[in-house]
C-alpha cells in the first residue's frame, strides 16, 4: 500500500481535472461525465500534487501549513491510494 | 466514469458519481450539478432506439447562441459543474465552439456527446481550442451493415475516422454503443472493434424505453438468454484488457427486480435544457401530464430549480404511493423512473413497475415474455418492416402530448 517512494512527484492525472467548487465548498475530481467530491484532507493533498514537488515536499508543505507532524504515512496511504483510482500518475 | 452514460440511448447522469448523496441530505436541494444542454434535434441520423421524444418536430425553435449563454451562465452560478453538450447531433449546430468557449471559461467540465456525424479536422481541432474536456462518440454496432441500418444511414466509416481523430488530439476515447436484440449477440465483436479503435472506455448501454426506442420496444428487447451471453462475454473480454479498457455494462432495467434510481431523484442533480429552452427535470420528462415545464425564456435557472412547481413535483416523498410510500427502500430508489411508471402504468406516481412489489410489474415481465418468443421465432427476422426510424417526418405527425401510442 505504502510503497510510494518520497522522491515520486505525483501529478493529477491526465485527463482528471481537480478544482475548487463554492457552490459545494470542496475540492473536486473531474474525468468524463463523472465527478468525486473531495474532503477537506484530500482537496489539501491533491491540490499539491503538480508533478514538479515529491512526495516529501508536499508533506512537508502539508506539516507547515496545518502547524502538524508525523503526517509521511497518512498522505503517503492516500497518494497509493489515488494512484490506484487513476487520480493521481507519477511524473518523471 | 463511474456510473451511466448520458449517451444517445439514455441513461442519464445517474448519480454521475457520489453527487446523490450530498445533494439529497434533507432539506433544501442540492445544486443542479449535471446541466445537459439538448443542443438542437436535428440528426442526420435515424436510430430505431433514439430516447427523443417523438414529436420532437412539433415543438418551438432552437434557442439563439446568447440563451445558451444566458443559461450556462446562470447555472454555473448555482454550482452547476459537468456540462453535458446533446442533442439531437450537437455538431449540428454552427456556434458549438462559441458556446464551448463560454462554457469552458466559467468552469465547466464540457463533454460531447456526439455521433461523430458533421466532426472534421478543423472542427475538432477548434472545439479542442475552446477548451472542450470530453468527446463521447456513439457507435450502433459493430459492423457497417447493422451500424448503418440500425442508424438507416451510412455512417460507419465515417465514425471510424473520427475515433482516429480523437485519439490524434489526445481525448480519451469514450464509445458508446446502445444494446438491443439486434446487435447484443454481437458484443464480442463490438468489444474488440472498441479495442482496435484504443477506447479507454466502453459504455455497453442497452436501450431504455422511451421515445423512439418506446415505439419500437417490441423488437429491442432483448431475451433474457442473449443479455446472459452478453454479460459474460464481457465480462471474458474485461479480463483479458483489465488495466487498458474499462468496460461499463448498463443492464436493461426490464430484467431488474428493483428499479433504477432514476437521476438520483428528479429534482436532486439533473437539469436538461431541451433546444426550445423547455428545462426538463429528467431526459423524457416532457411526456409527463401536468407537469408546467418552464422554459428558460420565460424564467431564470435559479427560479425554474428552487422555486418551479415542476421540479419541486417529485422532490421529497409526499408524492409517492404505495408500495413506495411505506418501502424501507424509497430512499435508495427514490421510487424508480416516473416516466416509466407513466408509460406502463397511466400514472406518474406510481410505483416503476420494473419493481416485483409494483402491482403492475407484471406489465414488465409480459413483455420480456414475448421478447423471448419474438427472438426464439424469428431472430433478427423481419425487422424493417416493423421498426420505425427516427425521422422528421413522421415526428410532426405524431399528435403531441400523446408519446404513448405504442406499444
Amino acid at each position: 500500500m505504502s510503497d510510494v517512494p518520497g522522491t515520486a512527484k505525483p501529478a493529477v492525472a491526465h485527463g482528471m481535472r481537480l478544482q475548487w467548487e463554492p457552490a459545494q465548498e470542496a475540492h473536486v475530481l473531474l474525468y468524463p461525465e463523472g465527478m468525486v467530491r473531495l474532503n477537506s484532507s484530500a482537496g489539501a493533498i491533491l491540490s499539491r500534487c503538480d508533478g514538479v514537488r515529491t512526495l516529501t515536499d508536499i508533506v512537508t508543505d502539508l506539516e507547515r501549513t496545518y502547524s502538524l507532524t508525523g503526517l509521511t504515512g497518512d498522505v503517503t496511504a492516500f497518494v497509493a491510494l489515488a494512484l490506484e483510482k487513476h487520480w493521481l500518475e507519477l511524473r518523471e | 466514469m463511474s456510473g451511466t452514460p448520458v449517451g444517445h440511448g439514455l441513461a442519464a447522469p445517474n448519480a454521475a458519481l457520489g453527487m446523490s448523496q450530498a445533494a439529497r441530505s434533507a432539506g433544501a436541494p442540492g445544486p443542479p450539478l449535471w446541466l445537459l444542454l439538448e443542443l438542437t434535434y436535428r440528426c442526420p441520423l435515424h436510430c430505431v432506439f433514439c430516447y427523443n421524444q417523438t414529436d420532437f418536430a412539433n415543438t418551438g425553435p432552437e434557442l439563439g447562441t446568447e440563451d445558451w449563454i444566458r443559461v450556462l451562465r446562470q447555472a454555473r452560478a448555482l454550482g452547476a459543474v459537468q456540462l453535458g453538450l446533446s442533442g439531437g447531433e450537437p455538431l449540428a449546430r454552427d456556434d458549438l465552439e462559441p458556446i464551448v468557449a463560454q462554457a469552458h471559461a466559467l468552469g465547466y467540465y464540457i463533454n460531447l456527446i456526439t455521433s461523430g456525424i458533421g466532426m472534421t479536422e478543423a472542427r475538432i481541432g477548434s472545439l479542442k481550442a475552446a477548451g472542450l474536456d470530453h468527446i463521447q462518440l456513439s457507435f450502433q454496432d459493430s459492423t457497417r451493415e447493422l451500424n448503418d441500418f440500425l442508424s438507416s444511414t451510412r455512417t460507419f466509416e465515417l465514425k471510424s475516422k473520427v475515433a482516429g481523430l480523437i485519439r490524434q488530439y489526445d481525448y480519451p476515447m469514450v464509445l458508446n454503443v446502445v444494446l438491443h436484440r439486434l446487435n447484443i449477440d454481437h458484443v464480442g465483436e463490438i468489444l474488440e472493434m472498441a479495442e482496435a479503435m484504443g477506447a479507454q472506455y466502453v459504455e455497453l448501454a442497452n436501450t431504455q424505453y422511451y421515445g423512439w426506442a418506446w415505439l419500437n420496444r417490441e423488437h429491442l428487447l432483448p431475451s433474457r438468454a442473449q443479455l446472459e451471453r452478453a454479460e459474460a462475454t464481457t465480462q471474458r473480454f474485461r479480463e483479458r484488457v483489465a488495466g487498458r479498457m474499462q468496460i461499463y455494462f448498463v443492464v436493461p432495467d426490464y430484467f431488474e427486480t428493483r428499479p433504477k434510481a432514476c437521476m438520483s431523484g428528479l429534482g436532486s442533480v439533473f437539469l436538461g435544457i431541451a433546444p426550445d429552452g423547455t428545462a426538463l427535470p429528467c431526459h423524457a420528462a416532457r411526456m409527463l401530464p401536468g407537469l408546467q415545464l418552464p422554459n428558460v425564456r420565460d424564467s431564470d435557472i435559479r427560479t425554474i430549480w428552487y422555486d418551479s412547481p415542476a421540479f419541486n413535483r417529485f422532490r421529497g416523498e409526499a408524492w409517492m404511493k404505495e408500495p413506495c410510500r411505506s418501502c424501507p427502500e424509497r430512499t435508495k430508489d427514490f421510487g424508480g423512473c416516473r416516466c416509466q411508471a407513466y408509460l406502463l402504468t397511466g400514472d406518474a406516481d406510481n410505483a416503476d413497475p420494473v419493481c416485483d412489489l409494483s402491482p403492475h410489474h407484471h406489465k414488465v415481465t409480459e413483455a420480456v415474455a414475448r421478447a423471448e418468443q419474438a427472438a426464439a421465432a424469428a431472430p433478427g427476422g423481419a425487422r424493417e418492416q416493423a421498426l420505425v426510424f427516427r425521422d422528421h417526418r413522421i415526428s410532426i405527425a405524431v399528435v403531441p402530448g400523446d408519446p404513448a401510442r405504442r406499444p
